[in-house]
């Protein structure tokens, strides 16, 4: 188990290290101004290029320059000393004020993954070819065939502007009901892919061997099913939804952008807009880390969960 | 993730059973069915397949020959005409710019094909040259290709693909098409190499592999006559379906204003152009947006069929 | 190890004039799309308190969908079970209630099956799926359940039983895992063991080893059980008496000392003369031509006759019954008679 987490941990540095070189390399390096490479189109005044010079130590030259302001941009990122958007706001503080509403939402968004997703999937799985098995697969391949970007605006122009069912944007301090369909839009291809695995899953596993020697031991089909076979449906099940926990927290650009939902992605998304350079490296940088995080984190429930696994 | 999993599995699985046959049964004195064959007629049979289908034909042709569709120019916009109703060919009105909503959707198609083709393209090129190479060469060959192919499937497609994108910001449009395909293949390509990768191996195995050495052919000719046939099926696959999501992703990317930019009409450009003005008129939105989501869908649902009708496991 | 504290309740006493388990005239078939698949076609058998009644015949005879159908856990759909009864200690089994029909599995009638990897549940620990019957169906404390568990894992003689409680089956060998299944069964002092090819996935020292343990077992506990094999050198040492299946029936039946010593069923004088002897010198080996029938396309009359070096027109025309030979055995052969004096010649 030990020697498990070590190498799983051991590749994630690794990751860790490949990943951030090249965000760094193609932000920074290449020809041209590296700060005009920053600010995009926007002119950049002389107290912003003084300022961006001197943090990211663009004064240095060649491969031994680069590299020096690679590890300076780690060892700044790992104490959290994220530097200045180009509008003079601390990046770090951007991110503690956006992080709780990003983390509200992905919620909300797996919880309805779990409630509607899994148990769904379970019931497919075992009903499978019944009239709810069949319509659940159609409608979870249209899920999982519109792109966020329609989603979002449809359900916001029908559910929020037309029928008024559900407040169309949320404001700067959005309570549960306005984070409601954001995070039902956001949770909906996870509930498609949840309930698509756990469907496989439960429908692999009631056919197997240990199924009929659960049966044959005269236990109670609800503990057959309960126990027995969602123990082990549950293990790809369980991996999914940590992945994808993940991928909720940093991949709600869209999804915040469209309902103005002032989190992470919110940020990333006006960043990219107003081609704000060191703000989307930033939060980038800090999302990725997030990211190979709790897939190690994953990883590591992984081996949990599955004695066979663990013992490797 | 875990769903990629799945298409690896199955397509290990139908490889392995494309390479076989159909063991005939002992009585059995027909000829024996091949699985392309079985296949096809499953396939015959699906009103799904067959929707799809026309849809992926109706959206080649719409971006091949646009003035097909549409006779008006989607560049022809007055501001005069800003969320005008239906008239002459527009048949959905007009948007806030005074254009052709129709015609501009019609014209989008060619940017999202063009995007979603050569970025399969290019994916599968990629995904056969190392799935082919890690599986036929193993060792630590394979292990070292493994390992990369876990690192990049453990970038975040979106985040990575805003980074790269960010280098060709003011470049030119032709540019920055080229740099969406490429950035779109350099960050897809692993789920289709494992595919390539594990069918490569259960065909390594197969019996007439060995008779093939054993006939001193040499690597070159085993890859090419004997084990690319074998990898290529379940290829095409995992790649219909990545085209789906190639198109998607080009949408967003040109949604966030990182991919395509005007003056290149693109679904994703129009459809955020739409949603600002949704409240005064809601069409330049959702045209679009359906334009969009059928053609991905019907991508999807095209692989999906055909990985269905390789795949009886589960049926 | 006390055998007292294992089994404290005496073999409840069979009906009188009746069988402990008996099938009578089992009827199953597998509807798929392909077609209908006749599995069984008229099984009969019976099972006396105490006694080993092995059950031969190839893959694809019908002797394990017969055990699945006695243990009640055979999948419906595909398979039907047309016609027939499965009676234990006199009440008819395929009536029952289900659950009722519960009851009996596990605790009157249990099952060991082929492959204990597979049939073992991979993700909780051995300990725990051993004792899930005494906790869950008997009422068992944790504590109780657990010293039982010990107790039943020595019975089977597994080492160290008390520190491998916690251990995974794919932490345990092939025997060993084998020897858990094994002790699973044993739990609810089963009057009835069905071990279904118990030793087919078994190396062959493996497999002596585990013959021996449930012929101990067997005898030890008072149990009656049915072996399922297609391994006539496995059922030699253990069985009293012996069903041999084709094709969905029950073409012989006889005590084992007479069957090997001259079979009265050409497929079963096939199967003897196809294993080597060690006490005939220079003896040709022979096989059985042809291959098993396809069970959606029997064979008219006796299935077994193309086959068959004894086959005449009548074997093409009518369906042979059982033809009870002067011994009380039992043949369905229309020529069981010449084959019997044949073989023992």
């Amino acid at each position: 188990m030990l020697r498990f987490v070590l190498r799983r941990l051991l590749q994630m540095v690794l990751a860790f290290f490949g990943t951030t070189l090249i965000v760094y390399a193609l932000m920074f390096a290449g020809q041209g101004d590296p700060i005009q490479a920053l600010a995009g189109e926007r002119p950049v005044t002389a107290a912003q290029r003084a300022y961006l010079t001197q943090k990211y130590h663009l004064d240095a030259t060649g491969v031994g320059g680069f590299l020096y302001r690679y590890f300076d941009y780690l060892k700044n990122l790992l104490q959290g000393d994220l530097g200045q958007s180009l509008t003079g706001r601390s990046i770090g503080d951007i991110l503690v004020a956006a992080w709780p509403v990003t983390v509200k939402l992905a919620l909300i968004a797996m919880a309805v993954t779990v409630l509607i997703g899994v148990t769904a999937g379970v019931i497919a799985g075992i009903r499978r070819a019944s009239i709810f098995d069949n319509s659940t697969l159609v409608l979870t391949l249209l899920v999982l065939g519109i792109p966020t970007i329609v989603l979002a605006p449809l359900a916001q122009y029908f559910l929020g502007v037309r029928w008024q069912l559900f407040p169309p944007t949320a404001g700067a301090q959005p309570d549960l009901y306005a984070l409601l369909l954001p995070g039902i839009v956001l949770g909906s291809l996870s509930l498609a892919t949840a309930l698509r695995l756990t469907r496989t899953s439960v429908a692999e596993n009631l056919r197997a061997d240990y199924v009929r020697t659960a049966r044959s031991k005269g236990l109670v089909k609800r503990r057959i099913v309960g126990v027995h076979v969602l123990r082990n449906s549950l293990i790809p099940v369980v991996t999914f939804l940590g992945v994808e926990l993940g991928n909720l927290m940093s991949g709600a650009i869209i999804t915040e952008g469209v309902f103005n939902i002032p989190g992470v992605g919110f940020n990333l998304f006006r960043g990219i807009r107003t081609e704000d350079g060191p703000l989307v490296v930033g939060i980038v940088s800090v999302l990725v880390v997030v990211y190979l995080i709790s897939n190690l984190v994953v990883d590591v429930l992984y081996a949990v969960l599955d004695p066979r696994i663990r013992y490797e | 993730m875990s769903d990629f999993e799945t298409v690896a599995a199955t397509e290990d699985q139908s490889a392995r059973r494309g390479v076989s046959g159909e063991p005939g049964t002992p009585a059995a004195t027909q000829r024996p069915r091949s699985l392309a064959g079985d296949a096809w007629r499953d396939l015959r049979r699906k009103p799904v397949f067959w929707i799809s289908l026309v849809l992926v034909v109706l959206v080649a042709a719409m971006a091949a020959v646009p003035s097909l569709f549409t006779a008006n120019d989607p560049r022809d916009c007055l501001l005069s005409r800003q969320h005008a109703g239906p008239s002459g060919g527009a048949i959905f009105g007009y948007d806030f710019q005074g254009c052709d909503t129709y015609a501009r959707a019609v014209y989008g198609a060619r940017a999202s094909l063009l995007v979603g083709a050569f970025s399969a393209l290019l994916t599968g090129v990629i995904a056969l040259v190392v799935g082919m190479v890690a599986g036929f060469f193993g060792g630590w060959v394979d292990a070292v290709l493994s390992r990369v192919i876990d690192i990049v499937l453990g970038i975040p497609l979106l985040l990575a693909a805003i980074v790269l994108l960010k280098r060709v910001s003011t470049a030119s449009d032709n540019v920055r098409l080229l740099a969406v395909i490429f950035v779109l293949a350099v960050l897809g390509w692993t789920t289709a190499a494992r595919v390539v990768r594990s069918s490569v191996i259960t065909a390594k195995e197969q019996d007439y592999v060995a008779a093939a050495r054993m006939l001193g052919a040499g690597n070159g000719r085993i890859m090419w006559r004997h084990i690319l046939p074998n990898a290529l099926a379940p290829a095409i696959v995992v790649l219909t379906i990545a085209l789906g999501s190639f198109i998607a992703a080009e949408a967003t990317l040109s949604f966030l204003g990182i991919g395509l930019k005007a003056p290149t009409i693109s679904w994703g450009i129009e459809i955020d152009a739409g949603r600002v003005h949704m409240r005064e008129s809601a069409t330049p939105l959702v045209v679009p947006s359906v334009f969009l989501a059928l053609t991905v869908l019907a991508f999807i649902m095209l692989g999906d069929a055909i990985r269905d009708a390789f795949d009886p496991k589960l049926r | 190890m006390t055998h007292a504290a294992v089994r404290p309740t005496p073999a409840s006493p069979t009906p009188p004039g009746g069988h402990l388990l008996e099938v009578r005239d089992l009827h199953i078939e597998f509807r798929t799309g392909e077609g209908v698949a006749k599995v069984i076609n008229g099984v009969s058998y019976h099972l006396d308190a105490g006694e080993t009644l092995a059950v031969l015949g190839e893959s694809g005879s019908g002797k394990s969908v017969t055990a699945q159908a006695i243990m009640g856990i055979l999948d419906t759909p595909p398979a039907v079970i047309r016609s027939g009864e499965i009676r234990y200690q006199g009440r008819d089994l395929l009536t029952l209630p289900e659950e009722q029909r519960r009851q009996v599995r596990g605790k009157e009638i249990a099952i060991i099956f082929q492959d204990a990897l597979s049939a073992l549940n991979p993700t909780f620990p051995v300990g725990w799926q051993i004792g899930e019957t005494l906790r869950q169906r008997e009422g068992m404390s944790r504590a109780d359940a657990r010293a039982r568990v010990v107790e039943l894992m020595d019975l089977v003689r597994i080492p160290g039983a008390a520190g491998r409680l916690g251990d995974y089956p794919h932490q345990f060998s092939g025997g060993m895992r084998q020897r858990v299944m094994i002790a699973m069964a044993l739990a609810m002092n089963p009057k009835v063991l069905i071990a279904d090819e118990p030793t087919t996935a078994l190396d062959v020292t493996v497999q002596a080893q585990i013959m021996d343990l449930l012929a101990d077992l067997r005898r030890d506990l008072d149990m009656a059980m049915i072996l399922i094999t297609h391994d006539l050198g496995v059922v030699a040492g253990v069985a009293d008496r012996i069903a041999v299946m084709y094709a969905g029936r029950i073409v012989e039946h006889a005590d084992v000392r007479s069957l090997y010593r001259a079979p009265a069923h050409p497929y079963t004088k096939g199967l003897l003369e196809s294993i080597p002897r060690l006490d005939v010198r220079g003896q040709a080996l022979s096989t059985i031509r042809g291959l098993p029938p396809n069970l959606m396309r029997i064979p008219s009359g006796c299935p077994f006759h193309p086959r068959c070096p004894y086959a005449q027109q009548v074997c093409v025309d009518v369906v042979p019954h059982d033809l009870v030979l002067d011994d009380g055995r039992t043949s369905a052969c229309h020529f069981a008679q010449e084959v019997r004096d044949d073989s023992a010649r």
